[in-house]
């Protein structure tokens, strides 16, 4: 746990063990540096994703839920569903949404300053992404409790069989059975996300099976990957008061100071991929079948790469950091996540004079996302 | 090396040299011309590196794919009939002195 408290020492020290590390206790290889990590990620017919992108093999154990098919899964099979959901997230369906989200990232700023004082991460990291997804999904009203719930499992299931990913997986059969039941056709809403997917069904593109797993994916992923994300933007523009007036000074940068938050906490650490045969990487010679774990995070802190990178600059050129993965696995829904972290900055910019930290800011748990906990706050209105 | 000029918004230039085989959105981020956001990193996905070519060399970038037709709908300044992603344009020496005009903004 005191990993989960504070990476970063753990990750410096594994960047300059060298450009490719064993780690004894798991038996994978691992690269830190910015690098290799983006090497790796964008050889994807040596550095497999269809054998599970956690510590466990698919060849060798069966997946504790059926296999994604978009994350775990290799080109072609990988190109053609990947295809829809680019379409059913793509830049012109942002555009419609765009209004929508902002005037909810509005509403909610406003309602937080009556309140003054408050939970950043439940009232606003959680409820922000919980006022806005669930609907554009299409997902009914009751039972979204569970979505949070699932999307940690799923986590912590990328992870080794420690005591975070067991309690995961035992506490599951609800959270399992609610998703599956909101991946059906009958109970998504139309022209939302679910609707949108399996529509592509009638147009030949996937298959009745296969459309489900694909809702799946965007319940999965779509959720507390932002819900971290924007604690990340909010704990960094508490915690660097000169970077928050910097952004109200010029609206301009909330997208960017967003991005710079991926980078700065990266709410997804880690990702593992599979040897498909035998291959040297910066000189370290990786037999084939070997699990590979990327230290996203520690890429995206990695001095060789980046200037001064343990400073959260929200002017940073921050194209190419790894906080949304890189290559044909890139993360599915960034557009998404980046409009909601864009207008939910824009809104803080405009109408929060200070954010203060007035209480213990509390670390989650979890073995591949980064977050908090808790992260009690007092707003000043602007 | 291809040499690529950048016209931005503002009118200023920049000229800088590509790789050949790279995409001209990579020889942006690369040199840091400001007006390139890219922000999926080459996927093909996020339409913020919407440029339009100049129509001299229109002839010579190669045509628009059916997935960079979807994506064009969505960039944020208005689409033209010369509209491109640039990392959808492959740099090679037959595009030496290409020039492409940036839009006023990608998202």
């Amino acid at each position: 746990m005191d990993f989960f408290a504070d990476p970063h020492p753990t990750h410096e020290v594994l960047r300059e063990a060298g450009p490719v590390v064993y780690l004894d206790k798991w038996s994978v290889y691992a690269v830190a540096r910015y690098a290799e990590v983006h090497a790796v990620l964008n050889d994807p017919a040596t550095f497999c994703s269809s054998r599970g992108v956690g510590l466990s093999d698919f060849a060798r154990e069966k997946p504790w839920r059926p296999q994604s098919l978009i994350l775990e899964a290799d080109p072609p099979a990988h190109t053609r569903t990947r295809a829809v959901l680019n379409k059913v997230l793509s830049p012109a369906v942002m555009k419609q949404l765009r209004d929508g989200f902002a005037a909810a990232a509005d509403a909610k700023v406003d309602e937080l300053l009556e309140r003054r004082s408050f939970d950043a991460v439940a009232d606003l990291a959680e409820a922000y992404p919980l006022s806005v997804f669930p609907d554009a999904m299409g997902l009914q009203k009751e039972g979204r409790e569970n979505l949070l719930p699932y999307a940690g499992l799923v986590f912590n299931a990328f992870g080794p069989p420690n005591q975070l990913r067991q309690d995961a997986i035992e506490r599951s059969a609800p959270h399992q059975a609610y998703v599956a039941a909101q991946c059906q056709r009958d109970n998504l809403a139309p022209g939302g996300f679910g609707a949108c997917i399996h529509a592509r069904v009638d147009t030949g593109d996937i298959t009745a099976d296969e459309a489900p797993l694909l809702v799946r994916s965007l319940l999965s992923a779509g959720l507390d990957t932002t819900v971290n994300g924007i604690g990340a933007a909010v704990y960094c523009l508490a915690r660097y008061p000169q970077e928050f007036a910097r952004l109200r000074s010029d609206l301009s940068l909330a997208r960017n100071a967003f991005e710079e938050a991926v980078r700065y906490e990266s709410p997804v650490q880690t990702f593992f991929r599979t040897t498909t045969r035998d291959v040297e990487i910066s000189g370290c010679r990786v037999g084939e079948g070997e699990k590979v774990l990327m230290f996203l995070a520690a890429a995206n802190r990695d001095p060789r790469r980046w200037a001064d990178p343990e400073r959260y600059d929200i002017t940073r050129k921050t194209s190419g950091h790894v906080g949304f993965g890189s290559g044909i696995h890139m993360c599915v829904g960034q557009l998404v996540a980046r409009l909601e972290g864009e207008v939910m900055l824009s809104a803080l910019a405009r109408k929060v004079a200070a954010i203060e930290i007035t209480g213990e800011v509390k670390r989650r748990y979890n073995n591949t996302l980064r977050g908090l906990e808790s992260l009690p706050v007092t707003f000043t209105p602007a | 090396m291809p040499s690529i000029t950048f016209i931005h918004h503002d009118d200023h230039a920049e000229t800088v040299s590509a790789n050949d085989g790279d995409s001209a959105m990579y020889t942006a981020l690369l040199h840091g011309i400001d007006g390139i956001t890219g922000e999926c990193g080459g996927g093909a996905v996020c339409a913020t590196c919407h440029v339009y070519v100049d129509d001299s060399w229109l002839g010579k970038v190669g045509t628009v794919g059916a997935d960079e037709d979807e994506l064009l709908e969505g960039v944020a300044s208005e689409r033209l009939p010369n509209s491109r992603l640039s990392c959808q344009i492959k740099i090679t020496e037959a595009l030496d002195g290409l020039v492409l005009r940036l839009p006023e903004r990608q998202v």
